[in-house]
């Protein structure tokens, strides 16, 4: 219904626009009616060509798109026996002959028993300026944008009257602030106009600011004649400058949520295992890979047997990643970590023999190359908040995801009687042990939920990075960093340690480089140490010192 | 420095070598460094006995690696100061002396340069960065290569001892300290070669590094240093500094109860291991012809880690006998079977910690002790009233 | 030995320990005046105050929880107090110094769990043990002296444990661990000795010899000792603080403060 009433309304139109563009710029052919123009495309040289073009670029004919399209396609074609023009179709082994103006077929004919239309380099830029403007009238909407901006970037003030139009008809207002940018930019870099007008659209183009309007103030700042408009765009380019500066610093707190959230999936297993049983776990990150690569498994089995439902693949995955990760932790903890209690020195040093196996498995299965793993539907692509802000989806599946990871883990440990049970071997387990509670089997599960989590983690970061078989060893540092960060045995720590060190890594980002930025957020990291050994949320008192 | 056990006052650690062990593992080190270079140099190719000269190139690398073992083995062994960023201590003395071979190439390199090494000629670069004035004199390098690990030791340990950071807290974030250098390293604004380091170095004190002569003189040369760490170490541990350090690594708060400033003994034996570590770092470049940042991998560090805990930590001679023993079966593995070396090497740590938590040289005395009693309990014995009921655990 | 107060009176713990103005300043070895110490909220500490004397042996009961190792915690410098003073030997203000620091000013202490470095022989533990500069570069290069080893020699005797000079203290019993590490402490020379729980885990008869190895101690040394045990606290026939829930609740002889009845109710009350 939306599209009718735009195609009623570009009939009724049509008239106004054609008068606009004939005064606008003295054209030649402008009054020529289609059927002539056609003509003319099909008998005339290149420039009678041109002129056909913009005739019908001008006509305002809800047909006008579909001739120039065909014709830059080589698809408008002419019966030689006729001398009919029509655009050419592929079907089957034959072409179907289309009537250009009423858009009907007529009849088939054999491949090669039509002769294009020819056309030059001179005559396909023109067809593509004006299909550009063409489409400011589409009936759709995405299509509209999309050429407003392909305007604003050409900068070819013929097209200006059919911006005119174009913005006189246009029923969405997103569309129309797109199309007055457009309009603002053709005059801005007009000349020819009075400077008051000229400056007043450089006013309007800085109250939308974005990447590309910068850049074209900044164009008219360095290469403008008039000192009043260069002394207009000058300020406008300040505050466009401001503004973008302000967006970046958004863009930069959002890669830093991202980053942050990233950080919280990885750390908070580790910091169960860390924190709750005291236990250094260096082959966590070689369990994250383990569940990416599960969601790759999966991946791969869903694309060869039922490839429908690829985008649920990540609900096969991560019940599954839980379930290996957690599996390989609690033999990791059964076969290794468990003869080892009270000697954390040595813990690292097995675990990271540990890792060393799991990443050269890993290696020798799948190979020591990037395995593709794709975003679902629902994951992929961006929104564009503001110009120069777009948040891409799987990033902000990602935020959302570590939140509802850590509220449900927060809930386990304070609700669950399993939670309990940890918490009471954490404290004190001779009395845990005296009272019933099975800590060998409290530990096993304890250190399964870590490594649970970190096959989840796994899942996201496969959503967003390379999976590679050195996919763990890039985030084991940061992890630590953020358990040591937040402080030993608190997850509210490791939530806010990880979020911390996302944000400052991606505000310095700008300044310092992103190298440059880990490297002083490790030096602060390591200062901090000395001043809080404990981390930002320490435990006090007589536990602290068992 | 008598290698015969004195009778002087019974506790009094008997040897600065610490008995047969240690002789024979001094021993050995003069051996090599006379030995291999006469192999290779006097005895004919053709003869059963020559020792080629890639051999003489093995062998000085791991004795370097052995240099930078000890270094590990003083601070884990007998502190319990675990450091997982030693790595960064040995490239860093690596780095110092690959500055000085980089300077004596001088205007031999591709581009002709005679001021400027080829990668800064490459990048652009019109003039030399401040920091690399004065390694073209060899004596400055080698003051660099004792000083700026030694000064980054010092004060990564002043800020780690000082507020107690310990046991795993220090290993992960010396991880983080070697890891922060690697990534600094591979820019290439930094100054030190990028991702490629400093390499095709020519010669050292106009000495051509690919002559056989120079291999076996820096091969003795290394050889010579580890025994006189081991000795400086020896030194040391048996000192009543040494016990002191032991006592820490035992029950840290009680040592600090008794009135020694803890804090003051960790930061001298992690500077001192530290140093050497640097020190093995610039034996190390020479004789592989390369420095890059890789070396300041984590994982390289704790590689050096599983040398001391294979060979037996708290020994010194283990430390030896593991970077010896782990880096031939690396070279071994990595030539014959690449895909095994991880799997091994990943074993090798879980069964070391799992199995045989002394490594080689702590477990055999216990193997042998039915025959003959270990070295601790024979100077034990010899003190005056010696009642020894079930002395050892 | 015999320093007390005449007529100490069996205070009511919640008001400060009146500061002994009638005495030479120099007789009050250690003094605590208000020291709260908290623990995210808790007051393992609440505004306690009592005082030394030189040459006194002082027994501090009290029951779990009441504070007793948190106060020699921030004697020793382990435990910063939240609020109060501590000073010791007059002017001398603990609560700035660090554990090495207040060690070598004189104040030994003895953990409830015998903490000896189980590597080293019993002779080594004595030897670390030994006054004098502990800085780094002196202990690179020590050697004993004829008189060091003479008593270290006194020392063993003492703790009698000569015969084991040569076993590494690892392998010693659970009571001889107990003397060594007292043994350890009269190596310090210091003029305080803090003593936690010295008799727990102790047979009788050990009991009973290490009450009167801390009686002879205290011919030469102050000692403040916790202990749990009434019978080696009664032995020890001394005055007596009792601690509950971080403050003073009385103090005077064994048996003034069995018969006191805030003391009772907490012991057997509720």
């Amino acid at each position: 219904m939306f599209k009718r009433a735009i195609r009623a309304g570009s009939m009724a139109l049509v008239t106004v626009l054609w008068v606009l563009a004939a005064l606008a710029a003295a054209r030649p052919a402008a009054a020529a009616d289609l059927a002539a123009s056609l003509d003319q495309l099909a008998r005339g040289d290149f420039a009678a060509k041109g002129a056909a073009v913009e005739a019908i670029a001008g006509s305002g004919h809800e047909r006008a798109e579909a001739i120039l399209q065909a014709l830059i396609d080589g698809q408008l074609a002419q019966v030689p026996a006729t001398g009919q023009l029509v655009i050419t179709a592929a079907s089957g082994s034959v072409l179907r002959l289309i009537d250009p103006i009423s858009g009907a077929g007529v009849s088939e004919a054999e491949r090669g028993a039509v002769a294009p239309i020819t056309i030059n380099n001179r005559l396909r830029a023109a067809i593509r300026g004006a299909l550009g403007s063409l489409t400011l009238l589409s009936a759709d909407a995405d299509r509209r944008r999309a050429a407003a901006d392909a305007v604003f970037r050409a900068r070819d003030g013929a097209v200006v009257p059919i911006l005119e139009t174009a913005i006189a008809r246009e029923t969405s207002d997103r569309v129309r602030a797109r199309l007055e940018r457009a309009l603002s930019a053709l005059r801005a870099v007009n000349p020819a106009l009075p400077a008051a007008d000229r400056i007043r659209a450089i006013e309007r183009l800085a109250a939308s600011p974005d990447q590309e309007v910068g850049s074209l103030l900044a164009g008219v700042v360095a290469g403008e004649a008039d000192a009043a408009v260069r002394a207009a765009a000058e300020e406008a380019l300040k505050r466009v400058e401001a503004r973008l500066a302000l967006w970046g610093a958004v863009g930069g707190l959002f890669q830093g949520l991202s980053l942050g959230s990233v950080l919280l999936l990885a750390a908070v297993g580790l910091a169960i295992t860390f924190g709750v049983m005291g236990v250094i776990n260096m082959a966590h990150g070689e369990i994250m890979m383990l569940g990416a690569y599960t969601t790759f498994v999966i991946q791969e089995w869903i694309r060869t047997n039922a490839p429908h439902l690829f985008d649920y693949s990540l609900a096969f995955a991560i019940p599954t990643a839980f379930v290996v990760a957690g599996g390989v932790g609690i033999l990791i903890e059964r076969g290794v970590i468990r003869f080892l209690y009270g000697r954390p020195l040595e813990t690292l040093l097995a675990t990271w023999g540990v890792s060393l196996i799991l990443q050269q498995t890993v290696r020798t299965i799948f190979g020591p190359n990037n395995r593709e793993v794709g975003n679902p539907s629902w994951m992929s692509g961006a929104i564009e908040v503001v110009g120069g802000l777009t948040l891409t989806y799987n990033r902000i599946w990602i935020i959302v995801f570590s939140l509802i990871v850590f509220a449900l883990l927060m809930v386990l440990i304070a609700r669950s009687s399993f939670g309990l049970q940890m918490r009471a071997v954490t404290q004190n387990r001779r009395m845990a042990a005296s009272m019933g509670i099975r800590t060998g089997y409290v530990d096993a599960l304890t250190f399964g939920l870590g490594s649970g989590i970190a096959g989840i983690a796994g899942v996201a970061l496969s959503q967003i990075d390379n999976v590679s078989p050195n996919l763990g060893q890039s985030y084991i540092i940061d992890s630590f960093m953020v358990v040591v960060f937040g402080g030993v045995g608190n997850l509210w720590g490791t939530l806010v340690g990880a979020f911390s060190l996302g944000i400052v890594n991606k505000v310095l980002e700008p300044y310092a480089g992103a190298v440059l930025g880990k490297i002083l957020v490790l030096v602060a990291i390591i200062l901090f140490i000395q001043k809080r050994p404990r981390g930002l949320f320490a435990l006090k008192g007589r536990a602290v010192e068992n | 420095m008598g290698a015969h056990p004195t009778a002087a006052a019974p506790p009094r650690p008997s040897s600065l070598l610490g008995g047969p062990a240690g002789v024979i593992t001094v021993g050995i080190l003069l051996a090599i460094a006379v030995l291999l270079p006469v192999l290779n140099l006097a005895v004919p190719p053709s003869s059963a006995l020559h020792v080629p000269t890639w051999a003489l190139a093995l062998v000085g690398k791991y004795l370097c690696y052995a240099l930078l073992a000890l270094s590990i083995d003083l601070i884990w062994g007998y502190c319990g100061i675990l450091s997982l960023g030693h790595g960064a201590f040995f490239a860093l003395g690596g780095y110092a002396m690959g500055m000085h071979l980089m300077r004596e190439i001088g205007p031999r390199g591709v581009y002709k340069n005679p001021e400027l090494p080829d990668f800064m000629v490459f990048l652009n670069w019109q003039e030399l960065p401040w920091y690399w004035h004065g390694f073209d004199s060899f004596a400055f390098a080698c003051l660099m290569v004792v000083l700026v690990p030694g000064l980054l030791a010092f004060v990564f340990g002043w800020f780690a001892f000082r507020s107690r950071v310990t046991g795993v807290y220090l290993s992960i974030i010396s991880q983080a300290m070697t890891f922060a250098f690697m990534l600094a390293f591979f820019r290439n604004d930094m100054g030190f070669g990028g991702n490629n380091g400093l390499t095709d170095f020519k010669d050292v004190l106009g000495f051509d590094l690919q002559a056989d002569t120079t291999r076996a003189a820096l091969l003795a040369l290394s050889a010579l240093a580890v025994a006189a760490a081991f000795v400086v170490c020896r030194f040391i541990v048996t000192s009543r500094l040494g016990k002191v350090l032991i006592a820490v690594r035992d029950a840290e708060s009680r040592v600090r109860f008794l009135g020694y400033p803890v804090a003051s003994y960790k930061l001298f034996v992690f500077t001192v291991s530290g140093v050497m570590a640097g020190i093995a770092g610039a034996l190390y470049v020479p004789q592989v012809g390369i420095i890059n940042p890789s070396e300041f991998a984590p994982a390289n560090s704790i590689e050096i880690v599983i040398w001391v805990a294979v060979g037996g930590r708290g020994t010194l001679y283990g430390a030896i006998l593991g970077a010896f023993a782990v880096n031939y079966a690396k070279s071994f593995l990595t030539g014959a079977i690449p895909e095994l070396w991880l799997f091994a090497l990943g074993a090798l740590f879980i069964g070391v910690t799992l199995f045989l938590p002394k490594g080689i040289c702590g477990s055999l005395p216990r193997l042998r002790g039915r025959r003959r009693p270990p070295p601790e309990t024979t100077a034990v014995a010899r003190g005056p009233l010696a009642d020894v009921p079930g002395a050892q655990p | 030995m015999s320093a007390h107060p005449a007529t100490t009176p069996v205070t009511s713990g919640s008001e400060a320990a009146p500061r002994p103005h009638w005495r030479l300043a120099s007789e009050t070895l250690l003094y605590l005046n208000g020291v709260t110490v908290s623990f995210d909220g808790f007051k393992a500490l609440n505004s306690l105050s009592f005082y030394v004397l030189e040459r006194e042996l002082r027994a501090i009961i009290g029951p779990n929880g009441a504070g007793k190792t948190t106060m020699m915690d921030v004697v020793t410098g382990k435990t910063r107090p939240t609020a109060g003073e501590v000073s010791f030997n007059g002017d001398i203000d603990l609560t700035r110094l660090d554990e090495a620091a207040i060690a070598n000013l004189g104040i030994g202490r003895k953990f409830q769990k015998p903490t000896v470095f189980d590597s080293h022989s019993v002779y080594d533990n004595l030897e670390l043990a030994l006054a004098g500069n502990r800085a780094v570069l002196r202990s690179l290069f020590f050697r004993l002296s004829g008189e060091q080893r003479d008593r270290i020699d006194e020392v063993l005797a003492t703790i009698a444990l000569a015969p084991q000079r040569a076993t590494l203290a690892g392998a010693l019993s659970h009571g001889q661990k107990q003397w060594l590490e007292i043994g350890m402490l009269l190596m310090q020379d210091p003029e305080l000795l803090l003593v936690d729980e010295p008799a727990a885990g102790m047979t009788d008869a050990e009991t009973a010899q290490t009450a009167e190895l801390l009686k002879e101690i205290n011919k030469r040394h102050t000692v403040v000792v916790v202990e749990h045990d009434m019978a080696f606290v009664r032995a020890l026939d001394c005055h007596v603080t009792v601690l509950h829930e971080g403050r003073v609740l009385a103090e005077g002889s064994l048996d003034s403060v069995q018969s006191n009845h805030d003391v009772i109710e907490v012991y057997l009350g509720r």
